[in-house]
């Protein structure tokens, strides 16, 4: 019996409603703060308490560290949140009764991305996922503008649409096991499919991967089923973009990895690489070329996931434990710049009052740390060394090259045209002439500064440990 | 003669016909029945499933979709309508003739498909989940041609009348799925209601091509 696993699901879904009921954004604020500093105590329980493969939970080597990631995030988000909602509730944004939802439904979102992450249940796998993006359509909408209701609107029936898809794809999983585990549970547990995966039915199996990639595929924000992602970065609350981006992106990403296990590990089926590595690559390229006609500054950072993700699909689909190791480690350096860059975003568009990249200038000039965190942010994101994104989009190239020397020409292409539109970008926000209007950033930067110092100390030194516990997370993966 | 499965199979055939009749009627009225009609012989198609496999438990989603998506909901969206005053409103965005063509492309497909690579599944499976599969595709068409709030939600609903089938259909499949789809559905509901009050509170219309006006960057 392992008291963590139920820990980082049930704190978050419990103290939700409990949540909801107390009056007053400071008090419910700290305790959001608090609920997410507790399941994250859980999330790092899970290391030393003995693992657990049961009929509906599983503690591997593969979720261990995204539980721990998550958690971690969602705890340094609700400490930026609290500091950022107290701003909207004074500018008129938010009423506190909607404040108050806002909390339940962040630890709402962040109870179902653990549950996602922890299931051995394919049908609970779906369930988590599928709730965390309910949640955060409505957390989209909340500013309730015309734009902030299209793009909750756009994510929905995007959504729906991998919701569907996922979930026929999770049938035909189950029945490809039937046959070999027989009928009832056994056939919808993860371990036991794996497990039996050489007796899987392979016909079944390929065409469950079709939907499941599609489904999946839509959550991730695979082009071309992106269209919802920038929409909802740009109109719901930046610690909602920095949660969207860091993690539901990673937790739909991950759950597709677990099926490519699956087909992995059964020899005759059809193998998942190419088809990854062609819609991995065609996001890539896509998004790195819509960077450069944003107009939002949110916009532009969310295009930025689209083509990071679609590079971690790509090395995923290209395999072997180097691809599959810097893939791994990609996820974690992206949430973590990612949020980062967010928060930033954050205290810019409360400092000029303003998302329009036309009325973001010279924050040099008027906010010098923050113009710091943010270039320091994009330098990261774009490759840049010392930073741990270096590390992993370096590993990527030269596995790549050493592989399929034509193929990595493409990758390579893509992160520079990206890496061109960023910078570009970059040096308008932070050198132009000042814009007007300008005020005090009263939000918390702490959070902002811990991701980046930690992507930076990755970039610097990996600890064994770590690299030891990536290794075999890459081997599972085939 | 296996009676179990004629029956199931007129029944996904039916269903089948009514996601069609989704696809040509005009009118918002007409187009609640036939999807109420559709809960109703989901309903039915489910409770076939719970006799035949024995699996008591089963009823329990036959009852949900008797109750919810054949009345509660046909009856909620239908006062809305009214009250909104939108039910004598005419929506085509495509021919329905096109749309048919396309539907039976879709079928056939999904037909093609499934046979061919459930080659060693028990025949009662396969054959259900290929009908499955095209009451899912259909319902993804009917949200590409309309482009009114309500319709839209009507083909989400009808996708997922497509997925309980599906689920129904696989033998033995916990239960677990089944308490989790209808909860999903309830949530989903729950969604679409809060957005449909939305979109009229600030349009006063659940025409779509009013969101439309704010696509894109702003500038």
């Amino acid at each position: 019996m392992n008291p963590g696993v139920y820990a980082v699901v049930l704190i978050p879904l419990i103290s939700a409603p409990l949540l909801a009921l107390v009056p007053g954004y400071r008090v419910t604020a700290a305790g959001n703060v608090i609920v997410c500093f507790a399941t994250f105590l859980a999330g790092l329980s899970l290391l030393i308490l003995p693992r657990v493969v049961g009929d509906f939970v599983i503690v591997d080597d593969l979720n261990i560290f995204f539980i721990i990631l998550n958690t971690f995030v969602g705890f340094t988000t609700s400490t930026f949140s609290a500091s950022y909602i107290g701003h909207e509730i004074e500018t008129g944004k938010l009423t506190p009764l909607f404040v108050r939802f806002y909390h339940a439904m962040f630890q709402g979102m962040m109870g179902a991305m653990n549950l996602a992450l922890i299931a051995n249940n394919i049908g609970l796998l779906w369930v988590g996922l599928e709730l965390a993006t309910l949640i955060t359509v409505v957390m989209v909408g909340i500013y309730r503008t015309p734009s902030a209701l299209e793009a909750a609107w756009k994510y929905f029936i995007l959504g729906s649409v991998g919701i569907s898809l996922a979930f026929f794809g999770t049938i035909l999983i189950y029945l490809a096991g039937q046959g070999a585990l027989g009928e009832g549970l056994p056939a919808m547990t993860w371990s036991r499919l794996l497990a039996a995966a050489p007796q899987l039915d392979v016909a079944l199996l390929d065409l469950a991967f079709v939907f499941l990639l599609v489904g999946f595929g839509t959550k991730v924000g695979l082009a071309p089923l992106h269209a919802w992602l920038p929409d909802a970065h740009a109109e719901g609350p930046t610690p909602i973009s920095a949660v969207l981006s860091g993690l539901l992106l990673n937790v739909a990403l991950f759950a597709l990895l677990r099926y490519k296990m699956l087909l992995a590990a059964q020899p005759l089926a059809v193998k998942p690489g190419q088809i990854m590595i062609v819609m991995g690559l065609i996001s890539l390229i896509f998004a790195a070329f819509m960077l450069y006609q944003r107009r939002d500054i949110k916009r532009l950072f969310a295009y930025s996931s689209i083509e990071h993700m679609g590079l971690i699909t790509f090395a995923f689909g290209l395999g072997g434990p180097i691809a599959n190791f810097a893939g791994l480690l990609h996820m974690v350096m992206h949430s973590l710049t990612k949020s980062a860059i967010f928060f930033a975003v954050g205290h810019v568009a409360q400092a000029k009052g303003s998302q329009r990249l036309a009325d973001i200038r010279g924050l040099s000039v008027t906010h010098p740390s923050l113009a710091i965190a943010l270039g320091a942010g994009v330098i990261a994101i774009c490759g840049l060394p010392p930073f741990g994104v270096f590390t992993s989009e370096f590993l990527m190239l030269t596995t790549t090259f050493a592989r399929a020397p034509w193929l990595a020409v493409l990758p390579a292409f893509g992160l520079l045209v990206a890496f061109g539109a960023l910078i570009l970008r970059l040096q308008d926000i932070l050198f132009g002439a000042p814009s007007e209007p300008s005020h005090k950033v009263e939000a918390s930067s702490i959070p902002m500064v811990l991701h980046l110092a930690l992507v930076l100390l990755a970039g610097l030194y990996l600890p064994p440990l770590l690299v030891a516990w990536f290794q075999r997370a890459a081997e599972l993966l085939g | 003669m296996n009676h179990g499965y004629d029956v199931s199979h007129l029944l996904a055939g039916l269903m089948v016909v009514a996601s069609f009749a989704l696809l040509y009627q005009d009118r918002i009225t007409a187009v609640l029945n036939t999807f109420a009609a559709q809960a109703v012989l989901l309903a039915l198609a489910v409770a076939w499933q719970a006799w035949t496999q024995d699996r008591p438990n089963l009823f329990i989603t036959a009852a949900l979709a008797l109750g919810l998506k054949g009345i509660i909901v046909p009856v909620a969206l239908r006062r809305m309508v009214f009250q909104l005053g939108i039910h004598r409103d005419v929506e085509q965005v495509v021919n329905a003739g096109v749309a048919l063509m396309i539907g039976l492309g879709l079928t056939t497909l999904s037909l093609l498909l499934v046979l061919k690579v459930t080659k060693a599944a028990p025949s009662f499976t396969r054959e259900g989940l290929a009908l499955a599969l095209a009451i899912i595709l259909l319902g993804f068409l009917m949200m590409i041609t309309r482009r009114n709030a309500v319709t839209q939600i009507v083909g989400f609903m009808s996708i997922e009348n497509g997925l309980i089938l599906a689920a129904t259909g696989a033998r033995g499949m916990p239960f677990v799925v089944e308490v989790s789809v209808a909860f999903s559905v309830l949530i989903a509901l729950f969604v679409f209601a809060v957005f449909v009050f939305r979109i009229r509170e600030r349009f006063d219309t659940v025409d779509l091509e009013a969101l439309d006006q704010v696509r894109g960057d702003r500038r």
